[in-house]
């Protein structure tokens, strides 16, 4: 399974990917072979405050909607619309492509809590 | 439940060893999917899939009284049934309520399979043993046996390579015994996907090698294993019922809109009187299908219902449709609201998307 080094992990499987004063922000390889076939993705609104570890997105595949958890504490800024016409970009490129959406956040010590590539394997055994 | 109090089927290393992704289902640990559920449902729709169904009960009645005691315990008329017929039928609760619903065979003149819903299986088989009558055997012989389930178009092709070239399969809800390979199996001409297909139960002992000569042959065929998850998607699509999700024993089959397989000419069988008083009366709720009228997130089971800010119903399934690319699902819905071609609407995580009532089966081959 796929765990770049230069990206850090939560519990709940979304990667983040650092750039600048901003976050981006998807589910794993790990996790899209688990939920398999996406068919749908709710992507958060714009400018939306969010807290770490709040649910602001949903995947879902044909079985079941799983929910999405914001990495720190920030402002949605962007998200990624291609996901509404072509959900499978979630399975295909689950770290390029794929991403879900991007934060600006408050403060860049909230990342101090969260996974490395090693952590994260350690993990997903 | 903790995964070593689940069962397994005599198929599980066969589906481990495939990489299937494995999960808790009605006590038993079974493939979900090996490698899409899309893919399996495609090859099913238009080659053939072979589904483990091992974890499904058989129980067998014999004895002289069996026939008109099964008529007490069953909706279905049993004396319509010839040696080697089977039909769908429901065991019912004193309320009406659904217990289970199953195919009952007449394997021998005094003899029957009842092939039940795994997660119900002793739940039936202790209910039918404290309605035993006099002169009736019965006996749970679901560790004894394993089956697979083979559907699709190309079924009859795989038939021919697996049984001879010229043998046929038996005829729509027929069941015959049939040598294999040193061996006898059951097969009958029943499934649960809305193509065609086939049944096949054999010894436990027996179900590894049949299931990989099947899937041997069946690669000139475009054959797939298939898990949980497609036979899910390819029964709604089609609207079979699943026990546990649009049929539980708060509900009747009228409600559920089965009230075919009730023969209400007999006289008597256990919650007779509610369902025929339902059938008189009508039912105040229905189980209707509905497909979703925009892109948009698929139903999932236990979504309320509107129409415009009342609450009619709720989901029971729901799913996208890989044969139709909607999201399609069934749900009861109060009876003024029941009829084909209303507007309804699914609320999802608090936003409500318009859908419409459609008429059964919602996938049909074209």
């Amino acid at each position: 399974m796929n765990v770049p080094d230069d990206l850090l992990y939560t519990e709940t499987h979304e990667w983040i990917r650092r750039e600048g004063e901003n976050v981006r922000v998807g589910i794993t390889d790990h996790a899209q072979s688990e939920l398999t076939d996406v068919v749908y993705v709710e992507l958060p609104k714009m400018d939306r405050q969010v807290n770490a570890r709040e649910a602001i997105a949903v995947v879902e595949s044909v079985k079941a909607a799983s929910d999405i958890y914001a990495p720190a504490k920030g402002t949605v800024v962007e998200v990624n619309k291609a996901l509404e016409a072509d959900p499978g970009l979630l399975n295909r490129e689950p770290f390029g492509e794929g991403w879900i959406f991007v934060l600006k956040i408050d403060n860049p010590d909230d990342l101090k809590q969260l996974k490395d590539a090693a952590a994260y394997r350690q993990q997903i055994g | 439940m903790s995964e070593t109090a689940q069962k397994t089927t005599p198929l599980y290393q066969e589906h481990v060893q495939r990489g299937a992704k494995i999960i808790p289902f009605g006590g038993w640990l079974m493939p979900v999917q090996y490698t899409s559920i899309i893919e399996e449902h495609q090859a099913v729709r238009n080659n053939v899939g072979i589904f483990d169904i091992s974890h499904m009960g058989q129980l067998l009645v014999s004895g002289p009284a069996a026939a008109e005691w099964l008529n007490t315990m069953l909706t279905n008329n049993i004396d319509k049934l010839e040696i080697g017929q089977g039909h769908y039928t429901f065991l019912l609760n004193e309320r009406g309520g659904i217990v289970d619903d199953l195919i009952v065979y007449r394997i021998e003149g005094q003899m029957f399979l009842l092939v039940v819903n795994a997660a119900r299986t002793d739940e039936d088989f202790a209910w039918l043993n404290r309605h035993r009558a006099k002169d009736v055997g019965l006996k749970n012989r679901s560790a004894d046996f394993g089956g697979v389930a083979i559907q699709g178009p190309r079924m009859v092709e795989l038939f021919r390579a697996l049984f001879g070239k010229d043998s046929d399969p038996p005829g729509r809800n027929r069941i015959v015994d049939l040598p294999f390979d040193g061996t006898s199996v059951s097969v009958a001409r029943t499934g649960y996907t809305g193509e065609d297909g086939v049944e096949v139960f054999f010894r436990a002992g027996d179900a590894a090698k049949f299931w990989n000569a099947a899937l041997e042959k069946g690669k000139a065929f475009g054959i797939k294993p298939c898990g949980l998850g497609a036979r899910d998607t390819l029964r709604l699509e089609v609207c079979y019922p699943l026990n546990g999700s649009d049929l539980s024993p708060e509900r009747n089959p009228i409600e559920a809109g089965l009230g075919f397989f009730v023969d209400l000419t007999k006289p008597n069988f256990i919650g007779r009187e509610v369902v025929s008083k339902m059938k008189e009366n009508g039912s105040p709720e229905n189980l209707v299908a509905f497909r979703m009228q925009a892109k948009g997130p698929p139903p999932r089971p236990h979504y309320p219902v509107f129409d415009k800010d009342e609450r009619v119903g709720e989901v029971t399934s729901g799913t996208l449709s890989p044969s139709l690319n909607y999201g399609i699902g069934m749900a009861y819905v109060s009876a003024p609201h029941a009829k084909i071609g209303t507007r309804i609407d699914i609320e999802i995580r608090g936003q409500k998307f318009p859908a419409t009532i459609e008429k059964k089966p919602l996938y049909k081959k074209s």
